[in-house]
């Protein structure tokens, strides 16, 4: 469980760095930013189905809050 | 064989080869293409994967999402070992080898201004989360369940306020550590708060920053946020890095959008 909270922490530093940050080049393709917008919806999305029916413990006081 | 080419990074030419063993998206070894003084680390990816329609439909998949990050970055850190690399989005990719060095060719002013910028520079990243606090320390010899609902609401107002006082200390610590590490490092972004269904984290993420700095300098750099944990007193302080500069590559109007206009809606 640690391993696997840990890749995902990683896992989203890296998004926001991947995704937001980098050189941005018309490739033949690229990208666009509205696909990325997308990206970022999809993956919250599919994280939260990922943790409804894998639901983390971590996540649990942060809802009651 | 139908491969597109996958760009992970433009740098100057390299000191020192790459690492034997790399391997980059995919799965294949990555290559240095020249192009007048410039290189590009490149490596052929799957056509199937990487045109319009099949890269679209991949980015559905969290796996293949995550391999592909992580393999990207694998690069992009064996190349942080031996230079200075300016790294370029997640999956920009051309037909072939001529369409690179078309695009180095065109954007080499570009290239070299922001190689110059970086060079000898590092990202460290720094957030700051609340931390879930376990329960409001209630007066010792005060029954646990509230007696009546006119206690009850009492109790969740006071709840409530406590947590909106904590978020708000919490916010006033962030501002006042970036405002510090802001000080000593070249440039830094704010990057939009960390959503904790996406990372996976305990409490609200209420700085998510970037900051560039200069390798000789980033040991103090370091000590500075690791002084600041013991001041953080309910709140985590959380260092990732040393990244490559890629919220500092500079070279789009997206650093504008997603950095600081972000940062300011906090």
């Amino acid at each position: 469980m640690t391993v696997v909270e840990r890749r995902e922490i990683a896992l989203v530093d890296l998004l926001d760095r991947l995704l937001a940050g980098g050189v941005v080049i018309t490739g033949d393709v690229t990208l666009r930013i509205a696909d990325v917008d997308l990206v970022r919806i999809d993956l919250n999305a599919l994280i939260s189905s990922v943790n409804e029916s894998v639901p983390s413990p971590f996540e649990l006081p942060a809802k009651e809050l | 064989m139908t491969g597109l080419r996958y760009v992970y990074a433009v740098c100057r030419p390299l000191g020192a080869p790459l690492q034997a063993q790399l391997t980059g998206v995919g799965g294949a070894p990555p290559a240095l293409l020249s192009h007048r003084g410039l290189i590009a680390v490149v490596s052929t990816v799957p056509e199937a994967d990487f045109c319009e329609e099949g890269l679209k439909a991949h980015l559905e998949d969290l796996d293949w999402l995550a391999a592909t990050a992580r393999a990207h970055q694998g690069v992009i850190d064996a190349l942080t070992t031996v230079t200075t690399p300016l790294p370029l989005r997640l999956a920009t990719v051309f037909r072939d080898d001529s369409a690179v060095r078309t695009m180095m060719e065109a954007r080499e002013a570009d290239f070299l201004r922001a190689l110059e910028r970086l060079e000898g520079r590092v990202e460290w990243g720094v957030k700051v989360f609340t931390e879930p606090s376990p329960e409001p320390a209630e007066p010792a010899g005060k029954p646990d369940r509230p007696t009546s609902g006119r206690d009850y609401l009492r109790r969740r107002r006071a709840d409530t306020r406590a947590h909106e006082e904590g978020l708000q200390a919490a916010e006033a610590f962030a501002r006042s550590l970036h405002e510090r590490l802001r000080a000593q490092a070249e440039d830094s972004r704010l990057h939009p708060p960390q959503n904790a269904a996406l990372s996976g984290a305990r409490g609200s993420n209420v700085l998510n920053a970037a900051y560039l700095v200069r390798r000789d300098r980033s040991e103090e750099f370091v000590e500075l946020v690791d002084r600041t944990k013991d001041e953080a007193g309910g709140l985590r302080v959380e260092l990732t890095g040393p990244w490559a500069a890629y919220s500092f590559s500079g070279l789009g109007e997206e650093d504008a959008r997603y950095g600081v206009s972000a940062g300011e809606g906090r």
